[in-house]
């Protein structure tokens, strides 16, 4: 009998503890497929942050460390400066890196570090219950925005992928997302682009990757594809923002 | 361990301690430019590619920290380096770093605070480098160095005893012993020999996964972490250090760390020159504290002056460690200014006088 679907080497055969209907999981598998077709999984090093998915490395069947909230590029960066040449990402949120971590992740971008981010977008706090986050949508109800996001008062969503793409450290960055399995595909196909500039030793890149939140949404799940798709999409522009970067290495 | 010394040279402390760093076997620094300390970076950023280390200037002493925990994490022998107002951006990172027990030395040259203070010397941060690092129930390895060579001296060791207890190491000194010159001789040759660790994260292979982390949100596996942590402490206790410079006749002795001790000395040395049998009790390394040498000593002397640049810090760990057994009294100047051995003799002399008045 010919196996034609399995769980990727680079997960480990743990149940995530994610929500009913969470994106994290997808992404999570998107990633190890990505690390086992590149057969990168024994020289990869995982850093994980602080968010619902601060036990990734629970999930992934790598070397990982996890870092304090917001700090992950800066881990990375450790890691990245005294072993050259093992493989190194950092899997983190939307507060945690366009808030708390705006410092680092610009800077890690900015210096071209050589390694790769997973961004997930999912416009809310998810672990601390549902609160605004840089990232939410104007008009959006969070559960510190109750009447709606109020641009005059707590500005409006920023925009990661576009504002990275401005520095010349940068080697590859795009947006995709989570709805449909023509957009999963891309999403995949993005993941690899990333991996694979670092391993040509080309800079930093990042997957800024739209994710679904459905409990503090408060819709199901099918419903919360859909509202990504409806809402998410026409404020964050899917595409490939650099794609032939190559930090000047004097 | 090679103990053969090179010639001296004469050197700032700031560089002493880098250059120690390097003949340490340092592989990565990572630091932010902050006064009185820049020339740890300065001299770093010159000299530690050229020996295979990688030097990073960060965006900020809490990028530098996290960066020191990543490479820390992936098994590498490595430092920061800061000044005061860094220190207190650093707390974040080294609660992560004695919760994950990842090795590293972070040198802390202080200055005067609160807030932005000045540039100038000080001992004020004694509190927040031996009493938590950070929130939680972590701690320091603090060493206190008097001299330039002993600055050079116990930066080695320090490294040293990072990895022997999987433990950050602090070097706890001032604007004046980093910004001064004196002879250093350094000692030749790595300390202990030193491998890849098999719990750093190096890339798994085909072995078992590593992690560093510091959460466990069981509160019974929290509390058995951290009861390990208290043992690794109290394990650490044999690691105390501490020098009694005329102690043995003594009827009153100074207790001094640091730059203070070397103007305590002077002051015990004129109070011999006037027929006062002074000693100087100096604590080299403040966590863990010498609680045994000042217990000792209060059995001995009428009364011990403490004497630091703070309102009175480490003179609580004297009095613990005295239980009122003798009287202690406290000298500092606070936000830069350096206390003088005329100074300290009055304060000898004046503690002599109340304790023969009672």
């Amino acid at each position: 009998m010919k196996q034609v679907f399995t769980r990727p080497a680079s997960l480990a055969e743990t149940p995530m503890h994610y929500c009913p209907g969470c994106t994290h999981g997808v992404a999570h598998r998107l990633v190890a497929e990505v690390l086992d077709e590149l057969g990168l999984r024994g020289r990869t090093i995982g850093v994980a942050s602080v968010g619902c998915s601060v036990f990734a490395y629970n999930y992934f069947n790598l070397d990982f460390q996890q870092a304090a909230h917001g700090r992950a590029p800066a881990v990375a960066t450790g890691i990245k400066r005294v072993l050259p040449d093992r493989v190194v990402f950092t899997y983190q949120g939307d507060g945690d890196l366009a808030a708390i971590g705006t410092a680092e992740i610009v800077h890690a971008a900015n210096r071209g570090e050589n390694i790769t981010v997973i961004f997930i977008n999912n416009a809310v706090y998810g672990m601390t219950g549902g609160q605004m986050a840089p990232t939410t949508l104007p008009g959006m109800r969070t559960t510190t925005t109750p009447y709606g996001r109020d641009v005059r008062v707590t500005g409006y969503p920023i925009h990661v992928a576009e504002m990275l793409a401005t520095l010349k450290g940068v080697a590859y960055i795009s947006r995709v997302a989570l709805c449909g399995v023509a957009h999963i595909t891309k999403a995949k196909r993005a993941i690899r682009k990333a991996f694979q500039a670092q391993l040509d030793g080309k800079g930093f890149s990042l997957v800024e990757i739209l994710s679904t939140c459905p409990v503090t949404w408060g819709l199901q799940p099918i419903d919360a594809v859909r509202w990504l798709e409806a809402n998410m999409l026409p404020v964050f522009p899917l595409g490939e923002f650099v794609t032939d970067g190559q930090k000047e290495r004097a | 361990m090679a103990t053969a010394l090179t010639d001296r040279v004469l050197m700032k402390g700031n560089e002493a301690i880098a250059e120690a760093a390097i003949r340490a076997g340092v592989q990565a620094y990572f630091g932010y430019p902050i006064t009185p300390q820049s020339e740890i970076s300065e001299y770093m950023a010159a000299h530690l590619p050229e020996h295979g280390g990688a030097f990073l200037q960060a965006e900020s002493e809490v990028a530098a920290i996290n960066m020191v925990y990543g490479a820390a994490g992936a098994g590498a022998r490595v430092m920061t380096s800061t000044s005061s107002p860094g220190i207190s951006l650093m707390q974040e990172g080294l609660s992560y770093i004695v919760g994950s027990e990842l090795p590293c030395v972070i040198i802390n040259v202080m200055r005067g605070g609160p807030g932005l203070g000045n540039i100038a010397p000080s001992q004020a941060d004694y509190f927040q480098a031996t009493k938590s690092a950070g929130h939680g129930d972590g701690r320091n390895l603090v060493l206190a160095p008097s001299t330039i060579q002993e600055a050079a001296d116990l930066t080695l060791l320090a490294f040293d005893l990072a990895d022997r207890y999987r433990n950050p190491a602090m070097v706890l000194t001032d604007g004046i012993t980093g910004q001064m010159m004196e002879p250093v001789a350094f000692r030749e040759g790595p300390s202990l020999p030193r491998e890849v660790p098999a719990w750093a994260t190096t890339g798994a292979g085909d072995g078992p996964v590593r992690l560093i982390n510091s959460i466990y949100l069981e509160p019974e596996a929290l509390e058995a972490h951290n009861q390990r942590l208290q043992e690794k402490y109290r394990r650490m206790q044999v690691e105390v250090r501490s020098e009694a410079y005329l102690m043995d006749d003594a009827v009153v002795a100074v207790a001094a760390y640091g730059l203070t001790a070397r103007i305590a000395r002077t002051a015990v040395d004129r109070a011999r020159a006037k027929g006062i049998r002074a000693g100087l009790l100096r604590p080299i390394t403040v966590y863990p504290f010498p609680t045994q040498a000042c217990a000792d000593a209060a059995g001995q002397v009428a009364g011990i002056l403490t004497v630091e640049m703070s309102a009175g810090q480490m003179v609580e760990d004297v009095r613990l460690a005295v239980e009122g057994r003798t009287p202690v009294r406290f000298y500092g100047r606070l936000g830069g200014v350096v206390p003088t051995p005329p100074e300290v003799l009055a304060q000898i002399e004046r503690l002599l006088s109340e304790v023969k008045a009672r």
